[in-house]
This record gives C-alpha cells, structure tokens and sequence, in this order.
C-alpha cells in the first residue's frame, strides 16, 4: 500500500514537473512564465522529499520559490509590457534545430544514465536532515561553504552596482563609468 | 521501493532538455533566464537522484551550492536586464548582439 503511495505522489509530482517546465518555456507573458517556474519548483520539491532530501526541499521551497522567484516577478512587474517577447518568428530553421538539439541532448543523457544501475540501499532517518547537512558543510565541505558565501557577497555587491548606477545615464557625470558611452548599445 | 533511479534521471534530463530548447528559441532575457533556471534544477535534481541511489549526503551539499549560485546568477542577470531597459533599448537578445562599451 506504502509502494502504491509513493508511485502516486511521484506521477503526479513529475507530471506537474515536466507541464510546468513546458508550460515556462512556451507562454508569451513572462508573468505566467514565472508562475509556472513556481509550480515547478514546488513539484521538485516533492521529489527531493521523496528522494529523502528534506533539507534540500525546505531550502528549493524557501530560496527559490520564495524569495528568487519573488524577485523574478518585481522585475516583471516592474518592467511591464515592454518584456513580451514572441517566439523566434515561426518555426523557423533555428526553432527546428533548437528542439532537435534538445531531443539529442535527452537521449544522449538518457544513454548515460541507463544500464548498471544496481538497487538503492536503504538510508537512516538521519540522511539529508538538517544536522547532517551542516556537519556536512562544516566538515568534509567547508571550502566549497565558504566560496559561496564569497560568491553571494559578489552577486549582491554586483546587483547593488548594477542597480544605482544605471539610473538616468549622463555620460558627463563621473560615477557613471560603468554604462557610460554616448552610443547606445545596439 | 518507489521508483529507481531511471525514473528521476529521465525526468531530470527532460527538465534539462526543455531549459536547453528556452534557452535557444525565446528572445526574452527574462525567459532565457527562467529557462535557466530550469536547466539548474535539472541537473539538481539528478545530483540528489545519485545522492539518494549511493547513499552518499554530498550530492545534496553539492545541489545546495548550486541553489547559491543560481541565487547569484539570478541577482546580476536581473540587474542587467534593468540596467538594458533604463537604457530605453529593447529586451530581445537577438537585438543585443553587439557589446560596444
């Protein structure tokens, strides 16, 4: 009965992953773009519980569909219409070669992953909780923990710069030096 | 048992595949990024599969730092998205093509 459950809640969990991940990539408005990627992320999580990651699943529910994609939808608000972009004229030869180098890419990635797969061995109730993870981080781990906390400090310096200077470029002005430049990008 | 390995691995390299095709075939920055998105928990996805298939926590720590890192791309991707629209140019990558300083 326990087996059946789990097959149920994994159907349907991966069936909202995949509509959802093609739902983001095929509607016009970003807004709804982005609400899908939300039922995406949602949908993952539930796998990565019932891959028995419980840690990770708090985290893609908080960080990503929290406050990422939070983020996400201000900028869509604040940009409005002008983000509708259509698809790239029609099935053109560059669409037909996009969806066929992604179905290579499946295959490919299903060859490798196919064959010699032997049973999963059964886990403690302690794989992927809280302690273990940050034991984890602050053991085997705590180079690549560190990293990232250099690595955030960067994005957010970088969002701050980006984010102050390019209000009302005026070439003259001296703090300006990031975007300035009399011609316009294009 | 639920499910085995192949099944999260052929839904992972599903997410992956349909980020790839985003990312090629939309012209909005804002949905490429999305598409990008996608393709990260893809591959997320199949670090926690293998994770949980050998018993081993590290693909979880590794699939944290990757959450960190989209975090971060999110961050500078979105940053210059407004920095392209206060410029008044419009959001298509294909009209973006030339990075003249």
């Amino acid at each position: 009965m326990g087996n059946f459950l789990v097959w149920v809640v994994w159907i349907v969990a991966a069936f909202a992953c995949l509509g959802s991940g093609a739902a983001v990539v095929s509607f016009t408005n970003p807004f709804y773009s982005a609400l899908a990627l939300i039922g995406n992320l949602g949908s993952l999580a539930v796998l990565y519980l019932l891959l028995s990651a419980e840690f990770v699943a708090a985290a893609q529910v908080l960080v990503y569909a929290g406050a990422v994609m939070v983020m996400f939808l201000f900028v869509i608000a604040y940009l409005g219409r002008d983000a509708d972009a259509p698809w790239a004229g029609g099935p053109s030869w560059q669409a037909l070669g996009a969806v066929a180098a992604a179905g290579a890419l499946m295959v490919e990635i299903g060859l490798k992953a196919s064959g010699r797969l032997t049973e999963a061995p059964d886990v403690g109730a302690g794989f992927g909780s809280p302690y273990e993870i940050g034991k984890l981080f602050l053991t085997d781990h705590l180079l690549a923990f560190e990293i990232t906390s250099i690595v955030l400090l960067a994005a957010a310096v970088g969002g701050v710069v980006l984010g102050t200077q390019a209000r009302d470029p005026e070439p003259d002005h001296p703090s300006n030096s990031l975007l300035q430049g009399d011609v316009p990008l294009r | 048992m639920g499910p085995d390995l192949t099944w999260y691995l052929a839904v992972a390299a599903f997410l992956f595949a349909i980020g790839t095709l985003g990312v090629m075939l939309r012209r909005s920055p804002l949905i490429i990024l999305l598409s990008i998105e996608i393709m990260l928990n893809g591959a997320n996805l199949a670090f926690i599969s293998f994770s949980r298939h050998h018993a081993e926590m590290d693909g979880q720590i590794f699939a944290l730092a990757v959450m960190a890192v989209a975090a971060s791309e999110v961050v500078v991707g979105l940053g210059l998205i407004v920095a392209v629209h206060r410029r008044r140019l419009e959001l298509d990558v294909d009209k973006l093509s030339t990075l003249r300083g």
